[in-house]
């Protein structure tokens, strides 16, 4: 009973996410055929078993986009829409990158106070927007948007006011060599192009965090009662505006860490280098995962497979890589629906099942 | 059924009609089976009182009856045609309207806005739509006005809105889930004065209750479910109250008298003066002193509406009183936190279970560690004990009898007065020294009213002060040391409950007249 119950739990959680991808999938190939295209040429490239090469890509796009993910969770888990992650990454990446350049510590010592550094400015530009809630009633969702642009826009100028002058653009000052980490190999993928980012770690690191403070923690119980029943948790002494501070704090610590693996094993220095878009990306990533750490994970790898695989699409296939970006916005619009369709099925499953075995029982008892 | 839509709501010419016939009726949920094989036979023109221990299945056959869940077997016949409803908007064709325990009305509108809302192709939304809620509350004389706004309305006129919107939509039969929980006896008997009028005018009315002299009062027929069966049925022109427990939950009725006093000196809740306005500057509370002493029982009479609310949770800290003093066991706790006040050992039961008691969506479980987050037993520096908060979960289900398939289900699939009866088991948890219990009993069977009282008897031998809000008198006068009246956030009376009578005490909170003192 208890296993079979278990089973179709999986079932639910992993067959809803297949499902919406089977159909942004047939939705892609749709475009892909209007546009002229071959479909199968589209499967063929997308498909094509990565090399060596390509995995170390998708695993470190994968951490990237978790880190992200696990940032918009925390927050929507309290039923706030942080939709500011893009600029909280972006102004913290670029003041990571600008503290571990100056090479103020030694080494290992550098690293640490550029991840605190991008943590910090990371939570500090989404708590202007969890004060702004509590004190003034601003909906979180139109002053993160607005702290995008401005965060986007300060750093441009920053950049281009402070950098130093590289090529046709700026860029900060390169970290020292000494403070550069090393790709890692597991003894399995060749790390001189590369290797899977060190600070990949990281996401682990806060995924575990996550799920033991969420489900663990009595902080994590206060924040899960405010997501559930507001009221409730007020009565339950749980001090509401402290704790949408809090959460925005943490959701924007996490946002700054997002890039931070790249920064530290291949990119040196913020400029060129710089992936943006990875905020965006995480909100629907986190939607896909449904806020959880297992399912975000899946979901990052997801993305991360997509965009990746891509890639080539133009050079094999003469179709735009950016047509993935079409399965990624249909995969989180069907998820949402699918999501509840499976849940329907689910329960109307586990009434049949329950006739079979509750038809011999007592009435009205409790089984 | 078009017939009574188009020739208004029902003069008393109207042949009784919406006579309802069930028949093999089963629903499950998950590791309960709700209703099995349930017959109800519902006259035509008559009241019908469903009545049975909680978690009996009386929700689910009425919700299964609105449409609002499907049976997995059985068949449901409205004057003697067979109906299948997929949702409410099926019920409300054949002319079943429900109004739910907790009303849906929209505060901010007027009645007729209410009433009117999604029913606009009947009678429009102007003219039309107000000559036809005058007529109907003219007709069985619920006295409302279409053009008040709903949130100036106290319980009684809300429910009469919930019932005329069903009206308005056409309703033979009414079905009412506990109609009276939230009623004191005066807006009880007004309630019944309405339900007399549309029954004599043909209509058709099922309603759920716990209070056995109400259903012996009003209803025509009774039917006892225990276990999602139907028992039994009894003839209200014979049968004891006695008789009605003994269906019900098999046992005898319990009495809330309170024995010998344990009222000590030693205060442990006292308010001075404390005022609390509302956003706009309106007075909510004005002046009010009380202490309540270790041992005691305070009891808080007064129409829902009157400031117990607004009383209950200045306590508690989720209001900020505009000024005065609260004193708890010695503390000045005027200016501390929910959290730091219950630390202190608060216990409380709130009057909306669902608002500020319970997580719906979580298990059972985690429900126990709502409110309790800080305490020694269910965190450890921090990270929470999920054995022990298992555990005490069982202990509460064990010995509060909250009938559930495992600690593990989610609250919301628990009946009414299971809900309850846990919320209450958590609250007496881990030793408090005042409990704030704003109707502790709402809504469960007569055997968990008796056990429930019990229990609150012995934490008050112990020491326990308790601040007692309830709608029902006899409870408030049997467990009470001392009752005082509240009337528009004010405290306009102390009574003895040794001496006083229900009749002094109603008049007393509609503002009759004062106290003794
Ligand atoms: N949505 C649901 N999911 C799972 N179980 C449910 C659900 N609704 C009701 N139940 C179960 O069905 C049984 C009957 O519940 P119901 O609400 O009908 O009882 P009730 O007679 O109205 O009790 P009360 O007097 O406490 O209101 C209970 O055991 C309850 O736990
Ligand atoms: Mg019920």
């Amino acid at each position: 009973m208890r296993s079979t119950a278990l089973l179709r739990k999986i079932a639910q959680v992993v067959v809803a996410p297949l499902i919406a991808l089977a159909i942004a999938l047939l939705v892609t190939s749709l475009v892909v055929v209007l546009a002229g295209n071959s479909v199968s040429v589209f499967f063929d490239v997308m498909l094509t078993p990565p090399s060596q090469r390509i995995w170390v890509n998708i695993i470190n796009q994968t951490a990237m986009l978790f880190l992200a993910g696990m940032a918009a969770a925390i927050a929507f888990r309290m039923n706030l829409f942080n939709i500011g992650i893009e600029g909280q990454y972006t102004l913290a990446s670029y003041s990571g990158a600008l503290v571990a350049g100056m090479a103020l510590f030694p080494g290992t010592l550098n690293i640490l106070a550029a991840l605190v550094v991008a943590m910090a400015v990371g939570a500090a530009w989404a708590a202007i927007a969890g004060v702004l809630k509590v004190t003034r009633g601003v909906s979180e969702v139109i002053s993160t948007i607005m702290l995008n642009s401005i965060a986007i826009t300060l750093v441009g100028w920053l950049l281009n006011t402070y950098g130093d002058q590289y090529g046709q653009g700026r860029r900060t000052t390169p970290i020292p060599e000494s403070s550069q980490l090393l790709g890692l190999g597991f003894g399995f993928f060749d790390t001189s192009t590369g290797g899977v980012f060190a600070l990949a770690s990281l996401a682990v690191i806060v995924g575990v965090g996550f799920a033991l403070v969420i489900n663990r923690s009595r902080f994590g119980f206060d924040l899960r009662a405010t997501g559930g029943n507001e009221a409730a948790a007020i009565a339950s002494g749980v001090r509401v505006k402290k704790m949408i501070v809090i959460s925005m704090l943490l959701s924007g610590g996490v946002a700054g860490l997002i890039w931070m693996p790249d920064l530290f094993g291949g990119a040196d220095y913020y400029g060129t280098p710089f992936q943006s878009g990875l905020g965006f990306t995480g909100l629907a990533v986190a939607l896909l995962g449904r806020n959880r750490p297992l399912g975000v994970a899946f979901g990052a790898l997801l993305f991360a497979w997509l965009s990746v695989q891509a890639n080539p699409l133009g050079l094999k296939a003469d179709i735009s890589p950016s047509v993935v970006q079409i399965t990624q916005g249909v995969v989180v619009l069907v998820v949402v629906v699918v999501y509840e369709v499976v849940r329907r099925w689910g329960a109307a499953a586990e009434q049949r099942a329950l006739r079979s075995t509750l038809e011999t029982a007592p009435a009205g008892g409790q089984a | 059924m078009t017939t009574s839509v188009e020739s208004g709501p029902g003069g008393p010419a109207l042949a009784p009609s919406g006579g309802i016939e069930v028949r093999g009726i089963t629903k499950r949920f998950p590791g309960v089976v709700a209703n099995s094989d349930v017959n109800l036979t519902i006259r035509p023109g008559t009241v019908h009182a469903l009545i049975g221990e909680n978690g009996a299945g009386k929700s689910t056959l009425m919700k299964i009856l609105y449409g609002v869940q499907k049976p997995d077997e059985g068949t449901i016949a409205v004057d003697g045609r067979e109906v299948h409803f997929s949702s409410p908007t099926d019920a409300i064709k054949v002319g079943i309207g429900m109004v739910f325990q907790h009303f849906m009305l929209a505060d901010n509108l007027t009645v007729l806005e209410n009433v009117v809302l999604g029913a606009e192709h009947l009678y429009g939304i102007g003219g039309n739509a107000r000559v036809q809620i005058k007529a109907i509350s003219a007709d069985y004389g619920f006295g409302l006005d279409p053009d008040v706004l709903v949130e100036e309305l106290g319980v009684g006129q809300r429910q009469r809105v919930e019932i005329l919107k069903v009206l308005y939509r056409g309703a033979r039969t009414i079905v009412l889930d506990e109609p009276t929980a939230v009623l004191v006896p005066q807006e009880v008997d007004a309630l019944f004065a309405n339900l007399r009028e549309l029954r004599a005018s043909g209509h058709t009315i099922l309603f759920i209750s716990h209070k056995l002299d109400e259903v012996l009062a009003i209803a025509d027929d009774i039917t006892v479910m225990r276990r999602g069966k139907t028992v039994g049925e009894a003839d209200p022109a014979t049968a004891t109250k006695h008789q009605l427990a003994e269906l019900m939950v098999g046992s005898e009725l319990p009495d809330p008298e309170t024995e010998e006093s344990t009222v000590t000196t030693t205060p442990m809740l006292t308010m001075r003066d404390v005022g609390l306005t509302d956003a706009a500057g309106r007075d909510l509370l004005t002046g009010i002193d009380l202490t309540i002493h270790r041992g005691e029982v305070l009891g808080i009479a007064g129409v829902e509406g009157n400031g117990q609310a607004e009383l209950v949770e200045t306590i508690m800290g989720m209001r900020r009183p505009t000024g005065g003093m609260i004193d708890v066991g010695g503390a000045n706790v005027t200016r501390w936190t929910t959290r730091r006040r219950r630390k202190l050992g608060i216990g409380f039961i709130p009057e909306d279970r669902h608002r500020h008691g319970l997580l719906l969506d979580a298990p059972l479980w985690e429900n126990r560690i709502l409110g309790h987050q800080t305490s020694r037993q269910l965190n450890w520096r921090g990270v929470i004990r999920r054995r022990a908060a298992k555990k005490d979960t069982r202990r509460i289900v064990e010995q509060y009898d909250v009938r559930t398939p495992t600690i593990n289900t989610h609250a919301r699939a628990l009946s009414g007065g299971n809900q309850q009866k846990l919320i209450v088991g958590r609250e007496m948890s881990g030793d408090p020294v005042l409990l704030i219990a704003a109707h502790p009993t709402r809504g469960v069977d007569v055997g968990a009213q008796g056990a429930i009282w019990n229990h609150i008897k012995t934490a008050r031998r112990e020491g326990l002060a308790v601040l007692l809000i309830s709608a029902d008198l006899d409870e408030l006068i049997g467990l009470s040391d001392r009752i005082q009246v509240i009337l528009r956030g004010e405290m306009v009376g102390e009574f003895d409950p040794d001496r006083v009578t229900p009749q002094e005490l109603g008049a007393a909170m509609t503002g009759g007249k004062g106290g003794e003192q």
